[in-house]
């Protein structure tokens, strides 16, 4: 073949002499394996130097199967599970979760619980962005925020123990409220971790806001349009960061939220930084809102009433809350029977990994590595 | 036999180096000497480093091989050494084979002019300081052959970047130096030198350390310098060739074991390597702190005492932490060694106040005391910054230093030219 291939080439004139040095685009496989892809993640790049032409994300490496796992558990049983996709915010997915068949069974949470869940429900949205944040510094390079957002991270979990035994998968909720009153002491700990924190976010921010490296790289890094933001279902900070003012717990609000008074964080550019002002602000808030649920805890009972066997009435129900990555949403259709027909889990990160292409397109190498950084994705969460 | 014993000691009363006095011994032993200082440097630096970076980050750091962690670095050695040799089926053998052994022969190689004293150095070359440069530039060619050979993307990608990160910081650097070049040809003659040797005696001469010379011109030329020395080494905040996050490890992505520990030896005397540079052409060398003026007897005597103190205080440091293990049978072993250790160090440091001795050690001190600061340095620049991106690093190397150092240059002449026709005409 190779012979008549070459005999031929010298008659045909037409064909492109191969250069001595060609430019090929370079694909690379980043991941499954890779120390900053957040897990198992796979990203197919195409590139040309250094500059990315375009890339695919491969995602399933983490699959479990959730949602066909609810079809197999009583309302009770699955519960858990729940907080196994996004792990880092074990609590609001089983506020969600718990939340929407409340919302099929038609009973409310006393105000108590509503009180406890959304104080550890905000506390577990500081978690998971110190989480996000440590780990975005150290995708850019910045080792040591990590460990300051850990040390402070550990306080948290702490509360979460004292409360119910597990540091990360709490399984706090129960549907119809909490199985646990909180410990002696608990609104104590609450106060002492929000005056301990409220000086580590300008510790954080002292370490990133205005240095000189962080700023070059994420100013203009991801950018991304509010219209493609809608267009691609795109929800949470990275929502508000391009000016977006839509945040779940004022726009549709849920538990108690409409009690308490907080403000909603934007951005401008919806670049990496702004996110990540966003996010810093968003803890901020965060504080705000423990502070005034737990100056107002209010006394009672902690549970509804509530079957022990759970046989909704037939029909279907969607209940979105506002998780720390962005918009968590539910789908349960319900047959009469004590198991689920169908759950279907809206998840945020799978929804906001699919703008990873689009914020992508014309930067560089690292630059995809800090946009995977601020779009905050859970693989637990994006595969279920 | 009296001949031989004749050759070895002849050279001892000399006040040259053993390069310069022609003594093969004791070239050889300077030789052996380095070589043994800079792996036992390279092994404190890597302890030292995981200590420093982890108390930073509010954490303890290795703490269970040795006490807090001291053999730490030998125990990793030996894992590394019996590592199973790992080789890419499709590297290229021979290149992926040499490329450590280039950088470490690069790293290693610029000691041979680096001066610790004024005879301590192996050799004072008329050419010092560009046979510093010329040989530590060589190990870029180590980098694309590791990153080359692999033949993998990562490595290909780290090496792409690295090699041109260092050629282009090499131009702000060159012209870093040469603006202190320059400040060593004033004096009376106008010759100026590029010994090693010769460049830390100008300073002398002169009267005060490059870094302060024609103030603030000096300084602007050290700054360059020093961050062209860390986007040289390849460290953090320029560690875009091994950037962990982004290309896993850059171009000894495909080096396991005794490769790729040959690899880390050599990033960390490189860095050695260029902070001596730094430290003979802008701090003074091996000068201890005014050496003009406060030079009577007394100040003399002081001075001399500080390497003694500063082992002693070493020493302290190991018994107050060995008084403060936990009381248990499990640790006995740790405080004795510990212990043990301090007690070693408080010996060396009390060998260290006899005066014939400390006379002789001084001047190693002091340059040793100095390169220890740009280590410390290094270590704080990889516990704060983010890394710069690459196109920001080529800008920055570009546009920022590269204009700067032609500027100072073009200061530094016009100063030094108008001083010596204006002031010493």
């Amino acid at each position: 073949m190779t012979d008549s291939n070459s005999s031929l080439s010298n008659l045909d004139l037409e064909t492109p002499e191969k250069p001595f040095l060609d430019s090929n685009e370079l694909v690379i496989n980043m991941g499954p394996q890779h120390p900053a892809t957040h897990g198992v993640l796979r990203v197919i790049l195409r590139l040309d130097g250094e500059k990315v032409l375009g890339l695919e994300c491969v995602i399933g490496y983490l699959h479990r199967g959730v949602e066909k796992i609810g079809e197999h558990r009583t309302y009770t049983m699955f519960n858990p599970y729940v907080d196994r996709m996004d792990y880092v915010a074990a609590v609001s997915n089983g506020l969600g979760y718990c939340e929407t068949v409340e919302k099929l069974l038609n009973v409310e949470a006393p105000p108590r619980a509503q009180h406890v869940r959304v104080i550890l429900t905000e506390l577990n949205r500081i978690a998971s962005h110190q989480l996000w944040l440590g780990t975005h510094a150290l995708d850019i390079g910045a080792i040591t925020p990590l460990f300051y957002t850990f040390r402070d991270r550990e306080e948290i979990l702490k509360i979460y123990e004292k409360y119910c035994g597990a540091r990360l998968t709490t399984h706090a909720f129960r549907i119809g409220g909490l199985q646990y009153e909180t410990y002696a002491g608990f609104e104590k700990d609450v106060k002492n971790f929000l005056a301990f924190f409220r000086p580590k976010i300008d510790e954080y921010e002292e370490l990133l806001t205005t240095n000189r490296i962080w700023v070059e790289r994420t100013k203009n890094v991801g950018a991304i349009s509010a219209q493609d933001c809608i267009a691609l279902g795109v929800t949470g900070p990275v929502l508000r960061a391009s000016g977006v003012k839509w945040d779940l717990r004022k726009a549709k609000p849920y538990a108690n939220y409409k009690n308490f008074d907080f403000d909603i964080p934007t951005g401008e550019n919806g670049d990496t930084y702004d996110r990540y002002l966003v996010r810093m602000a968003e803890m901020r808030q965060s504080v705000r809102i423990i502070q005034q649920a737990v100056d107002a805890l209010p006394e009672g009972p902690i549970m509804a009433k509530v079957p022990k066997v759970m046989k909704p009435p037939a029909g279907e129900v969607y209940h979105s809350i506002e998780a720390p990555k962005g918009e968590l949403g539910y789908f349960i259709v319900s047959d009469a029977s004590t198991q689920p027909y169908r759950v279907r889990v809206r998840p945020p990160s799978f929804v906001n990994l699919q703008a990873l292409d689009v914020m992508c397109r014309g930067q560089l190498v690292a630059d995809v590595i800090a946009v995977i950084g601020t779009l905050d994705i859970v693989l637990g969460e994006v595969d279920r | 036999m009296g001949q031989i014993i004749q050759y070895i000691t002849s050279y001892l009363g000399s006040n040259q180096t053993p390069g310069a006095a022609g003594n093969m011994f004791w070239a050889l032993v300077y030789i052996m000497l380095v070589f043994v200082g800079l792996s036992i440097a390279v092994i404190a630096m890597n302890w030292l480093e995981r200590k420093i970076l982890a108390h930073m980050q509010v954490r303890l750091g290795p703490m269970r091989v040795g006490p807090h962690g001291l053999l730490q670095p030998i125990a990793d050695a030996i894992k590394l050494l019996l590592k199973e040799d790992i080789m890419p089926a499709e590297a290229d053998g021979l290149i992926f084979w040499t490329a450590p052994f280039v950088v470490v022969l690069a790293a290693f190689t610029v000691f041979v002019v680096v001066p610790f004293g004024p005879t301590h150095a192996i050799t004072d070359m008329n050419i010092g300081i560009l046979f510093m440069l010329g040989v530590s530039s060589l190990s870029v060619l180590g980098i694309v052959m590791a990153g080359w050979a692999s033949n993998s993307h990562y490595p290909l990608i780290g090496a792409l970047r690295s090699s041109a990160q260092m050629v282009s910081y090499e131009v702000a650097m060159g012209l870093a130096v040469v603006s202190a070049i320059l400040m060593t040809s004033l004096n009376a003659e106008g010759t100026g030198t590029l010994s090693m040797i010769g460049i830390v005696q100008a300073q002398l001469a002169q009267g005060e350390w490059f870094i302060f010379k024609f103030f603030p011109l000096g300084l602007i030329a050290f700054f360059i310098f020093a961050v062209a020395m860390v986007a040289e080494t390849n460290r953090a905040p320029f560690d875009l060739a091994e950037a962990e996050s982004e290309l896993t490890a850059g171009f000894h992505t495909e080096y396991s074991g005794f490769r790729w520990s040959l690899f880390f030896l050599a990033e960390y005397s490189a860095m050695i390597a260029v902070s001596s540079i730094a430290v003979t052409l802008w701090l003074g060398g091996w000068l201890r702190p005014f050496p003009n003026l406060l030079h009577n007897s007394t100040w003399d005597l002081g001075f001399s005492l500080f390497p003694g103190v500063t082992f002693l205080l070493l020493a302290a440091m190991c018994f107050y932490n060995a008084a403060r293990m936990p009381k248990h049978p499990l640790f006995r072993i740790q405080t004795i060694g510990l212990a043990g250790f301090g007690a070693v160090l408080g010996l060396i440091g009390l060998v260290l106040f006899y005066p014939p001795v400390s006379g002789r050690i001084q001047d190693i001190f002091w340059f040793s005391a100095k390169v220890a600061g740009f280590m410390y340095l290094y270590i704080w620049y990889r516990g704060t910054f983010p890394r710069y991106r690459f196109d920001q690093l080529m800008r920055m190397g570009w546009k920022v230093l590269l204009p700067l150092g032609l500027g100072v240059l073009i200061l530094t002449a016009s100063v030094a030219l108008l001083q010596q026709t204006l002031w010493h005409p």
